[in-house]
């Protein structure tokens, strides 16, 4: 499909879109009420940018069913997101819905390489959480055979993944590598299993996870997005080149803005991605603010697809912490750290103020193995780190090495930093 | 005749020590002569103890990193001028020393050096008819 095309199209749903919402949700009516809009003023693609943005907040208002635009009886499967803060996030899906997201998803699988002849294991969580059945039916769609794992039993699993030659699998990064050491304890190697196709997603991940993955699984893996107020998995999905992942553009209109102006952003700049479900009938979403830091793609894969791409993940913008004017991610630390095998990959920031000045504290965990009775060594050892931290990040960070094992585990999503600025 | 220190990786964290040494007793271990070396975020602690495996076996498996190093350890008189005869004799030798510390009681100073050339410090210190401990005699 050409850039025009795609482009017509994308207008004529979002011309159609907005109609939906401004007759049957009093939410979006009242903002553009508010900002002097018609849906008659949304002709074009182009026009997106005078419609009004969606938080998550605003959905945790309007809890349970204020933003769903179908009647109750279209509405054939509900999912909702955790809700760690607050209201979780109610999404109700129409029949169409249900068909639109096999339809992207299975895109993604087959974009990974999977064809009707894989046996693909679904091991996201089954329930509430859209990875499960999100990925389940992308499978059946795509008419491979789907294997409903889900998480927990992992020594089952393995066995399950052996005997029937599973060749492929999707779960989360941090599920991978721990099917990788379940099945290393059990006494097998990647030469016993027959994997080949890993589709990951449903938390941020790293080069050098995929390397570790790859090289302990031996199957390839890909980036899959997606985000249950837009759909759920199938949002986004790397091809063979791994430069990007294709968006879904012909449903989930992608949008970059500056998250303090609310400007948009021209492709290439780093920015927040929002959303515009284009198709969707229980819960569309106009420019849905996904929080996600990445930046946008244009022209032409040498895959051939023609539809855009977004980077990887670089940050979450509530995560983002300015130290000292600088803007600091998270994941900058991690990647240095996946790549220093003296170190486990637990670490902690803690940012302060001392006399006006932020200060970053890295605090990280010593392997075993590389604990030396020589200070000479361990000083070094702390020294390599600053010295890579402060040209990844641009501003010195002072490193405290630490006993294995002392960073607190978090169950589930881990938590990172601690700021004590906040509290000052 | 070296002796195995054990080296135990130590976060600077009020009562810390305190968990090396009450694992160490509860298993019975007991302790000849320790030092803390530190920086100021961590620390090594180095030991020198009755049952040098079993230690390493206990501490392990209460998640310290622990890793054994060869020392030297010599029995001196405890006079003015005794250690630095030895030291002089090191040092024109060539003999680095890394680290060491000491305990003086009564008549005898025992002192443990961390020479750069293990093998070489205790053939020097034999040749002159310095006390090397082995594991046994302590």
């Amino acid at each position: 499909m050409s850039r025009d095309e795609m482009s017509a199209l994308q207008g004529k749903r979002l011309n159609k879109l907005v109609n939906l919402v401004y007759h049957n949700v009093p939410f979006y009516r009242n903002k553009m009420q508010e900002m002097d809009l018609s849906p008659d003023d949304i002709q074009t693609i182009e026009d997106i940018v005078k419609l009004p943005f969606t938080t998550k907040q605003d959905l945790r208002d309007n809890y349970p069913y204020g933003l769903q635009a179908a009647p109750a009886s279209e509405i054939v499967r509900v999912h909702a997101s955790s809700g760690t803060t607050g209201n979780p996030t109610i999404v109700g899906y129409t029949r169409r819905d249900l068909s639109i997201w096999s339809e992207v998803m299975s895109r993604c699988l087959s974009s990974f390489g999977v064809t009707r002849n894989d046996t693909f294991s679904v091991s996201y969580g089954y329930g509430l959480f859209t990875g499960g059945l999100g990925a389940h039916y992308g499978v059946e769609n795509l008419g491979a055979t789907a294997i409903p794992a889900s998480t927990g039993n992992t020594e089952k699993h393995v066995r399950l993944i052996r005997d029937l030659g599973i060749t492929g699998i999707a779960c989360t990064p941090s599920y991978a590598l721990y099917l990788a050491e379940v099945v290393e304890r059990m006494g097998l190697t990647k030469n016993d299993i027959s994997l080949r196709i890993g589709a990951f997603g449903a938390e941020p991940w790293t080069e050098s996870m995929r390397k570790e993955i790859e090289e302990r699984l031996g199957l390839k893996g890909y980036n899959l997005y997606g985000l249950s107020e837009i759909i759920g998995p199938g949002v986004s999905y790397e091809c063979k080149e791994q430069h990007g992942s294709h968006i879904n553009e012909d449903h989930f209109y992608p949008e970059i803005i500056n998250p303090d102006t609310l400007e948009r952003l021209p492709n290439g700049e780093v920015g927040e991605l929002v959303f515009t479900t284009l198709t969707k009938e229980g819960m569309p979403l106009l420019r849905y603010r996904t929080k996600d830091l990445t930046s946008l793609i244009d022209g032409q894969c040498p895959c051939g697809r023609t539809n855009i791409r977004m980077s990887s993940i670089v940050g979450r913008s509530d995560d983002m912490l300015i130290i000292r004017g600088i803007n600091i991610f998270p994941s900058q630390v991690e990647s240095v750290i996946l790549d220093m095998p003296q170190f486990e990959p637990q670490y902690m920031l803690i940012v302060d103020r001392e006399n006006n000045l932020d200060t970053l504290q890295v605090q990280v965990e010593v392997r075993k193995d590389f604990f030396s009775d020589d200070m000479g060594r361990m000083l070094a050892m702390k020294k390599a780190l600053s010295d890579k931290l402060k040209s990844v990040l641009s501003i010195s960070a002072e490193v405290k090495l630490m006993e294995p094992n002392s960073i607190v585990r978090s169950e589930g999503k881990s938590k990172h930093v601690i700021d004590n600025r906040i509290l000052k | 005749m070296t002796i195995k220190q054990l080296s135990v990786f130590l976060e600077n964290k009020t009562g810390r020590i305190n968990d090396v040494t009450k694992t160490l007793a509860r298993y019975g271990i007991n302790m000849h002569a320790f030092s803390m070396a530190e920086s100021t975020d961590f620390g090594i602690l180095r030991l020198i103890v009755s049952d040098v495996e079993k230690a390493v076996e206990v501490l392990r498996s209460a998640d310290f990193a622990v890793m054994l190093t060869d020392v030297v350890c010599i029995g001196c008189p405890n006079v003015a001028g005794s250690l630095s005869k030895i030291l002089d004799y090191l040092a024109a030798e060539h003999i680095f020393i890394e680290y060491m510390y000491a305990f003086a009681q009564g008549d005898t100073a025992h002192v443990v050096i961390r020479p750069s050339n293990v093998v070489k410090c205790v053939d020097l210190l034999k040749k002159l008819n310095c006390d090397v401990l082995t594991g046994k005699s302590l």
